[in-house]
């Protein structure tokens, strides 16, 4: 069993969830609350991921982020190399990737806190970073929590981006699903069968303890 | 706003998920499904029908034009895949509806008649592969100094093929350990999932250099695009390439056919041109 792999994954997961909290809060509050009237461009194309084909995104980052165009090539004079084949990379492509999986259930979860309490919060002085600290965030954390699992879960699954990107570098771009591909594809489906089912009995753990414990999150599904 | 708007809102977001957690879920069911359908051979308008062939992904120039000319001269059709030799093993292991199986390694076809699976005595080498070292044109990378160019520091990333389950990966591994490389250029190593991908990570220029398929160095949309440098065949051992009939093929009598071509002299000649090595009539699986 590729333990090196199960623990890249992990950390790969870790820092996608991490990032897409910190960036995901700001942008579902953005396209919960803003009135511009063209904010639907912008709700397109952060759920533009949930309908591209992972394979899409991997061209663009392999060719239109390569040596070869005018993108790839600033990216290489910034940070010494583009973006295949390298851990961040990846990160670049996973975040892209599982950007709805986090705005979505956040914003859907800001959606549901009542208009007049926020209104009540404003008037009574608190300010817009105060409200959202202590009324909006509080009252829709089963929001926040589903994001960060989803994004986190989808991270751990994701195949078709790391393929096209990735490069197989063990330790570096080589994630726990690339290592079962490969490991099927050597016909050592011994090896193949326990990572599949670590990874299997681990999703599930995952997803149990959390939806388990936090039975706002469980509920913000159920509700409707 | 209208106290229900919001919560209408809610109810399309929430609902809109659902269908997409949905169809994410129900995708692997659907595809596979479609992949079969999809591929099944179409009733048989032709003298011998559709052939479907899976072929290694080194054969994708050369197998285009083996399938033209073959539907040329016998009126039948071909429906080709290209892919990595052990995603087809283990597919058609599995049942996938191939009629005949053109393999990178000889030993995958072996394995197929050994457990039954394809039609006795059909194994067929017909051809032996070739590596190069390549690089683009506006590669700092010299491969006209052959492999002690990958010591230059230009060479950042170096592609081969996974030597785990790509026969021209492990041929690339052996001739880097054979020359005494390995250990130093072991750390800039990217693995391309099969030939073609490995290719095209030099193509794109993300990988400095890369151990690929002459095949594929020659075909048209590469010849000029870069520079190789001849392996030395004692690097690494012969890379036996074997085609099989399928035995659970819908048109067995397709894939006879369409094997009998491959031995035909003038399909060897364009093996040849494509950079392949014709072999030596060694027998295999009893035929010869």
């Amino acid at each position: 069993m590729n333990w090196q792999a199960i623990a890249l994954s992990l950390k790969l997961a870790v820092c996608v969830a991490g990032i897409l909290l910190a960036a995901g809060l700001p942008i579902a509050y953005w396209v919960t609350f803003s009135q511009w009237r063209w904010k639907f461009l912008v709700e397109a194309i952060v759920a533009l991921p949930l309908v591209l084909p992972p394979t899409v995104l991997g061209y663009y980052i392999l060719v239109g982020l390569g040596p070869r165009h005018f993108a790839g090539r600033i990216w290489q004079s910034w940070f010494g190399h583009t973006l295949p084949f390298t851990f961040g990379g990846l990160l670049v492509a996973s975040v892209l990737y599982s950007l709805p999986f986090a705005v979505q259930p956040i914003s859907a979860g800001f959606e549901g806190v009542d208009r007049r309490l926020i209104e009540a919060s404003w008037t009574l002085g608190a300010s817009r970073l105060a409200t959202f600290f202590r009324v909006i965030l509080p009252l829709s954390a089963a929001g926040a929590v589903t994001g960060i699992v989803l994004s986190f879960a989808h991270t751990i699954g994701e195949f078709g981006v790391v393929l096209m990107v990735g490069g197989n570098i063990p330790g570096v771009t080589r994630t726990v699903s690339i290592d079962i591909y490969d490991q099927v594809q050597a016909a050592n489906y011994d090896v193949a069968n326990r990572t599949a089912l670590v990874l299997l009995l681990f999703s599930f753990l995952v997803l149990t303890i959390i939806y388990g414990t936090n039975r706002r999150a469980l509920s913000l599904w159920r509700k409707q | 706003m209208i106290p229900g708007g919001a919560k209408m809102k809610r109810i399309r977001t929430t609902f809109a998920l659902a269908v997409v957690a949905g169809l994410v879920l129900a995708a692997p069911f659907r595809s596979a499904r479609a992949g079969i359908a999809g591929s099944l051979p179409q009733a048989a308008a032709k003298p011998c029908g559709t052939v479907t062939v899976a072929a290694a992904s080194d054969l994708t120039y050369a197998m285009n034009e083996i399938a033209a000319n073959f539907e040329k001269a016998t009126g039948c059709a071909v429906r080709l895949s290209m892919g990595s030799s052990g995603n087809f093993l283990t597919q058609i292991e599995n049942g996938a509806p191939f009629d005949v199986f053109f393999s990178a390694d000889i030993a995958y076809p072996k394995k197929l008649e050994a457990e039954g699976l394809a039609a006795p005595g059909s194994t067929y080498l017909y051809a032996i592969g070739k590596i190069v070292l390549w690089t683009r044109n506006d590669s700092r990378v010299d491969v006209g100094k052959g492999f002690s160019a990958l010591r230059d520091s230009a060479a950042q990333k170096i592609a081969i093929a996974n030597p785990l389950h790509a026969p021209y990966g492990r041929a690339a591994e052996e001739a880097l350990r054979q020359s005494g490389l390995y250990e130093a250029v072991k750390d800039r190593l990217v693995l391309g999932e099969n030939i073609s991908q490995t290719a095209e990570f030099v193509e794109s220029g993300n990988a400095d250099a890369g151990i690929v398929a002459l095949s594929l160095v020659l075909s048209p949309a590469m010849k000029d695009k870069g520079r190789a440098w001849n392996i030395p065949e004692n690097l690494y051992t012969p890379i036996q390439q074997g085609a099989v009939a399928v035995r659970a093929a819908a048109n067995p009598q397709g894939a006879r056919q369409f094997l009998d071509y491959i031995k035909m002299p003038a399909t060897a000649a364009l093996l040849e041109r494509y950079g392949f090595a014709l072999p030596v009539k060694i027998p295999t699986g009893g035929k010869p």
